[in-house]
This record gives structure tokens, C-alpha cells and sequence, in this order.
């Protein structure tokens, strides 16, 4: 089955974090990146950029409200996701517990994707 | 025997029993054949039925698990040979057609068992979830059990299988690798069941007897299963030296009887001597785990001939050793009251005015306790009606309501 890993991060620390720890665990995401294409499970994937350049539509009363910002006001941040194919949670959650800035206070949700029949 | 039994009587409080017994590990077989929670419940509870209405007339099968698993299997070919109709679930077909087993595998109990208390659940999913597959309890009884309405229940355990269906959980003991921290989640909800029925917190009845009951048969089944890990014998321990005092914990009107005051001749020995082995195989590793020092300080309790005669010195040191492996305020007390008995009233209560626990009634209860035995009973009162403002359980209000009556008397 399917699951997408989406990818959250404090960015208020992140942005705290010294250039070459960064450097680092950008680098280190890319390997791992990498590795889940190499291991023929990887599906879909994207970094995003900082919520700072996110935008929001809502309809209200049938007029387009757009304003600034990400949905909801929260800490952690969707950062990036990646699509695999497991065989069950715990198999996406061993992939899902290789993200590197999960020592930065990041987060991984998993979520099952609807498979159409 | 009776003459007024009717076979048919007889049969059906066979049934009962054999339901008890073999309903968990029945249906952990068939949830892996069946591979979906719901089916396999369904059909088994429609083989079940079938018994109760065939075997009073034709009498019981010679093999009565084989004949239950059997009919509920062919309940189930029948219900997906119905869907496939429209949707062809080939891999289901082919696993329920293989040669058929028809005796419980036990190691199927320890996957239902893991994958009911798998970290991915809530909490209060995995303990409902547990209680009505492995043990077979009733959605009824479940919510007795835990004072909550019936239709929370029900909810609860329809999210619960739904979530493990959609959200991939697995059917399985994890691998080597990741099996202590699954444990802990079995083991939690094992003691969290056992503690709801132990000291109910809130309600009228102190002790629900048939949770203990079940979190003893869960712990000795995960002992039997999992006999390399220490962690699941110190619970069982720990378990069987805490229910050896059930009896002894209410009076005839249901009030507290404290620990100095039970009388100790009516303490399960049997459950002791089998509790006290098992703590001092569960402390045998190189580090002791939690339950463990949980059981060792539970069988210093047990043993002792009375309360004054009881190793206090030894227990503070053992919950000096809980709260560096799981630092909690909860702990703090323990520890504290404790010193109080080792040292004396003053050394214990100068720990417990450093513990913070908002909310928390035994906190002012046993300063109110230690403050009664130094004399200072102004301050013990005061301590007493601290408590009786956060208390829920009945048996504990009057208990507190006593003692403060003693203090503020005369």
C-alpha cells in the first residue's frame, strides 16, 4: 500500500539552527532522498519552500478570499512529503523515522493514500 | 449432580465457559486467515450462536474449537464468495482455502494481542480493543467496566478497527528490533486494565475483580509467549502481588481498609509465593525494568508479617531507583511516604513539600497522614479537606472524611 510521509518542521528553530547544521541536514536529507529512490519504494516527493511564501484560498459566500500565510497558525510546518510503497505502517514507519531534522524537533505524520479501485 | 439440570443447561454453561477460554484465541487464528477484524467477529459469533442452538439437540462436536473455528471459517468463504461477486478478492479465497488448521496457533493470539495495542491507537482504543478480542469481553461489560456509556464503547472500537484496516497496521509480532518498544505498549495497556479495575477512579465500587482478572490471564499469556523478556514477568509479578490483597482492600460496606489494617492470614499465599518468584527472575538482568522494581517493592509488602515489621528502608531505595528510570512527582510521593516510615514522619514530609502535583488528592492525603502522626492536627485537618476537595472515588471520601473528623474532634 501507499503512504505520503509529510515531512513538518519547526521553522522558528529551524531558523535558529547554525548555517552548517543546515548545510548538514539538508545534505543528509538528499541522501536520504536518494536511498528511498534507490530502494524501488520511493514514489512521488517535494521539498517546499518556508511558509512565508504560502498562500491560502478559502470561498466565502461564493467570493475568492485569499490571504497570506499557511492554513492554520501552528508550529510545525509541512515542509516536504515523499509517497511510498510499503507493505504495512510499520514498514513506512521505519522509512518515516530517517528523516533527519526529527533531531530538530521535526515531526513525521503518515497517512495511508486512497487507493482509487 | 443436580437432577433438575437439563442437558440442554448443561451445554449452555459448557458453552459459556468455552466461549471465556477459547473466543480470544479463536478469533486471533481467524483474523489471519480472514485478514479483516470485523468479519472474523461477526462469523465467529454466528458460529457461536449456531453451537448454542445445534449442540443442546445433537450434542457437543468431540472437538468443540475445531468444530467453532471450522464453522466460522465457512461463515466466512461464504460472506466474501458473496462480495466477490463484486469485487474479486482473490488473495482472501486463496488464503481460506488452504489446508485448513482448525486448533488456535498461540503465537496468532500474540499478533491480535500486538496489533490492538499498537502505538498507532489511542490509548483508551487499544485498552477497549484488547479487552473485547483477546479477552472476549462484551461491549456492555467494557463499558461497566470503565463507567463510560455504552455508545463510546461501540465508537471507540469501530474507529479503532477502521484505523487498523485503512492505516496499514500490521498483523504481526514485530521484529527483534523494535519488539521491546512495542512491548511497553501492550504492557501499558495490560497494567492500565488491571489499575481501572484495581482502584477504580471514580464510582462507587473500589475494585472491579473481573478487569484484574483479565489483566492477570493477559499477563501470564504475554509470560508464556514471550519467555526471554524479563519486562513481562515483572509485570505479571507485579500483578499477582497487588490482586493477592484484593480481598482485604474493602470492608463489608465497601470502605478502604488500609494497609495496616488488613488482615494478612486473607492474603492470596498462593498468589504470592507465584508473584515473589517471578519479581526476583524479572530483576535477574543486567538492568531492572520498571515493572520489575514495581514487583520487588510489591513483594516486600507481601511478605512482611506487618506493617511496622515491613524493609521501608529497602522500598524508599527501590523508588529511588523507579524515579531515575521514569522521573514522576507520583513516584516522589511514593518515595517519600516511604522515608516517612524508615526515618520518621518529619524526613518524609520534608519531601513531600517539594513535590508539585496539582490535581493530585493522595499528595495532601499523605501530608494530611504524616502531620496526624506528629501531632499537628490543625494543620492535618486542613491537609484532610485539601484531599476531600480533589478526591472522586466513594470508598476514598469516607475514608478521608474519618480521618478528618478525627483530627478536628475534641
Amino acid at each position: 500500500m501507499k503512504f505520503m510521509l509529510l515531512f513538518q518542521i519547526d521553522e522558528k528553530r529551524w531558523a535558529g539552527l547554525a548555517d552548517f547544521e543546515r548545510d548538514q541536514l539538508w545534505a543528509e536529507c538528499s541522501e536520504l532522498g536518494e536511498a528511498i529512490a534507490a530502494s524501488g519504494q520511493g514514489r512521488e516527493c517535494a521539498a517546499l519552500h518556508p511558509s512565508s511564501t504560502a498562500t491560502t484560498l478559502r470561498v466565502r459566500e461564493g467570493r475568492r478570499l485569499i490571504t497570506d500565510g499557511p492554513f492554520a497558525e501552528t508550529k510545525e510546518i509541512l515542509a516536504g512529503y515523499q509517497i511510498v510503497e510499503c507493505r504495512d505502517l510499520d514498514e513506512a514507519l521505519e522509512i518515516a523515522a530517517r528523516f533527519p531534522p526529527l533531531r530538530v524537533g521535526a515531526s513525521v505524520e503518515i497517512r495511508p493514500v486512497l487507493e482509487r479501485p | 449432580m443436580n437432577i433438575m439440570e437439563s442437558p440442554a443447561a448443561e451445554t449452555r454453561t459448557d458453552l459459556g465457559k468455552l466461549y471465556r477460554r477459547e473466543y480470544g484465541r479463536i478469533l486471533a487464528t481467524l483474523i489471519r486467515t480472514v485478514r479483516d477484524f470485523t468479519l472474523a467477529e461477526d462469523c465467529l459469533q454466528e458460529a457461536f450462536a449456531a453451537a448454542l442452538k445445534q449442540w443442546p439437540e445433537r450434542g457437543a462436536p468431540p472437538n468443540p474449537v475445531a468444530w467453532l473455528m471450522t464453522t466460522a471459517r465457512h461463515k466466512a468463504i461464504d460472506q466474501i464468495r458473496r462480495r466477490t461477486m463484486a469485487e474479486m478478492k482473490h488473495q482472501e479465497m486463496i488464503t481460506l482455502a488452504t489446508p485448513e488448521e482448525n486448533s488456535p496457533a498461540p503465537q496468532d493470539t500474540l499478533r491480535l494481542v500486538f496489533t490492538c495495542c499498537h502505538p498507532a491507537l489511542a490509548v483508551e482504543a487499544r485498552i477497549a480493543l484488547t479487552l473485547r478480542t483477546v479477552c472476549g469481553l462484551a461491549t456492555e461489560e467494557i463499558a461497566r467496566a470503565f463507567v463510560v456509556p455504552l455508545t463510546t464503547i461501540q465508537q471507540r472500537l469501530v474507529r479503532a478497527k477502521a484505523k487498523i484496516k485503512h492505516a496499514g497496521i500490521p498483523y504481526e509480532v514485530p521484529e527483534d528490533d523494535r519488539l521491546a518498544e512495542r512491548l511497553d505498549s501492550v504492557l501499558a495497556v495490560v497494567y492500565l486494565v488491571f489499575n481501572e479495575g484495581h482502584s477504580a477512579s471514580t464510582g462507587e465500587e473500589l475494585v472491579r475483580g473481573d478487569l484484574c482478572i483479565e489483566a492477570i490471564r493477559l499477563g501470564r499469556q504475554l509470560v508464556v509467549s514471550l519467555p526471554d523478556e524479563l519486562e513481562a514477568k515483572g509485570l505479571l509479578a507485579l500483578l499477582l502481588l497487588t490482586d493477592a490483597r484484593r480481598a482485604t482492600r474493602t470492608d463489608a460496606n465497601g470502605g478502604i481498609v488500609l494497609l495496616e489494617d488488613q488482615d494478612r492470614t486473607r492474603w492470596d499465599h498462593a498468589r504470592i509465593a507465584e508473584g515473589t518468584a517471578l519479581a526476583k527472575i524479572a530483576r535477574s538482568g543486567t538492568q531492572a525494568g520498571a515493572y520489575a522494581i514495581q514487583a520487588a517493592i510489591a513483594a516486600l509488602h507481601a511478605n512482611a508479617p506487618s506493617v511496622p515489621e515491613t524493609d521501608w528502608a529497602q522500598i524508599a531505595g527501590l523508588y529511588a531507583m523507579l524515579a531515575r528510570l521514569q522521573p514522576s512527582p507520583v513516584i516522589e510521593l511514593n518515595r517519600a511516604v516511604a522515608v516517612a516510615m524508615a526515618d520518621g514522619p518529619e524526613r518524609g514530609l520534608a519531601l513531600i513539600d517539594r513535590i508539585v502535583l496539582p490535581g493530585y488528592h493522595l499528595l495532601p492525603a499523605a501530608k494530611a497522614d504524616l502531620l496526624r502522626r506528629l501531632g499537628r492536627r490543625h494543620e492535618a485537618g486542613q491537609a484532610y479537606r485539601d484531599a476531600l476537595a480533589l478526591v472522586k472515588n466513594d470508598a476514598e471520601r469516607r475514608y478521608l472524611e474519618r480521618r478528618l473528623a478525627e483530627v478536628t474532634s475534641g
